[in-house]
């Protein structure tokens, strides 16, 4: 294979893989990605199922009408969609070559996710203090699951972000960077789409009940 | 697919190279927004989620079904609008096999979602008399 190492005496080894491999060129990681965002949108599809099957079982405990707090909704709901149009915005910048650009919107990017993960954290705390704890009813076990697995995916989101970030910031724009960058960007837009489903099923239709 | 091959000689492994704009962003079977895409998907999305907040803090439809109809009828809109705007599906992408993989999981997801409550549905209506719950109403 090309991209084999050579040790050859005397030279520096290089492990950063900077020539993406052969299969890079035809976008087959793109697709890769893709695959895998389709079998996690399948786990949130059985979370929400769960949900829709046990989120009417209160067990005489509170009701999604007692505890959410729409208006905190509304702001981290306002705080993913704001990072979806910046991460749109640094993926055209690194399309026009524009480093530095990139790095700051990446930069607000995850300031915004990192208020988003706030807002979700400070909601559980507050559940947690009032006493609806996951283990209360079957309906905060399937609630707590669905909005954590979504919180978690943020959070290694916003890891990723920043790994990236360094990548960046040491190797410049690379076609292997671009290709990380093009995935985190569908990962970080499907995060958002799965949040849609989540402010609407859970919080906007709860409240209806 | 894509049939242009880059030349990657040209804008890797040089440190001051990302100054040139990255050919190997093009011609790879994806299409990219442009600011004006990402613009107009974001004044979409803006107006599609702020109707059905304030349609529920305000309670303007008095009816829960009907609101509840509306409000996800509101969040299927926002889906689309979001893989089209953000996510860049369209039928051509990597030869029509994202928008494959993307039709088959909707397909997965509508049976599970479906079977779990039609199935629970009537599980719990026939097994736990006087048990009021409507679980179709959750989605």
């Amino acid at each position: 294979m090309s991209n084999t190492i050579q040790a050859t005496p005397g030279e520096k080894l290089d492990f950063y893989d900077l020539v993406p491999h052969e299969h890079a060129a035809h976008g087959s990681t793109q697709i890769g990605f893709w695959l895998y965002l389709m079998s996690d949108c399948l786990i949130f599809a059985t979370l929400f199922a769960i949900y829709g099957v046990l989120g009417a079982n209160f067990a005489a405990g509170p009701s999604p009408a007692d505890l959410f707090n729409l208006p905190l909704v509304a702001v981290s709901t306002a705080a993913l969609l704001l990072s979806s149009i910046t991460y749109g915005f640094a993926m055209i910048d690194m399309e026009e070559g524009k480093k530095g650009a990139t790095l700051v919107w990446l930069a607000i990017t995850g300031v915004l996710g990192a208020a988003f993960l706030g807002c979700t954290l400070y909601e559980f705390s507050h559940l947690i203090h009032e006493g609806a704890v996951p283990q209360r009813s079957a309906f905060l076990s399937s609630f707590f699951v669905l909005v954590g697995t979504h919180a978690l995916h943020v959070t290694f989101g916003i890891v990723w972000l920043i790994t990236l970030m360094v990548q960046l910031g040491m190797k410049g724009l690379t076609p292997a960077n671009t290709i990380r960058v093009q995935c985190l960007s569908m990962f970080w837009h499907f995060l958002d789409v799965i949040w849609i489903g989540v402010f609407t099923v859970v919080y906007l239709m709860g409240m209806l009940r | 697919m894509s049939t242009v091959t880059h030349d990657h000689v040209t804008d890797t492994n040089a440190p001051g190279a990302h100054a040139h704009p990255n050919p190997s962003v093009h011609g790879d079977g994806h299409s990219h927004g442009t600011r004006r895409t990402y613009l107009t998907g974001f004044a979409l999305s803006i107006v599609l989620t702020a109707i059905p907040f304030w349609l529920v803090m305000a309670n303007v439809i008095a009816d829960t079904t009907i609101a509840t109809l509306v409000i996800m009828g509101f969040g299927v809109v926002q889906i689309l609008v979001h893989m089209v705007y953000f996510l860049h599906m369209n039928t051509k992408s990597e030869g029509g096999w994202t928008m494959m993989a993307a039709i088959f999981t909707i397909i997965v997801i509508v049976i599970a979602l479906s079977g779990s409550l039609w199935v629970m549905y009537h599980l719990n209506t026939n097994m736990m008399p006087g048990h009021a719950m409507d679980p179709v109403n959750l989605m």
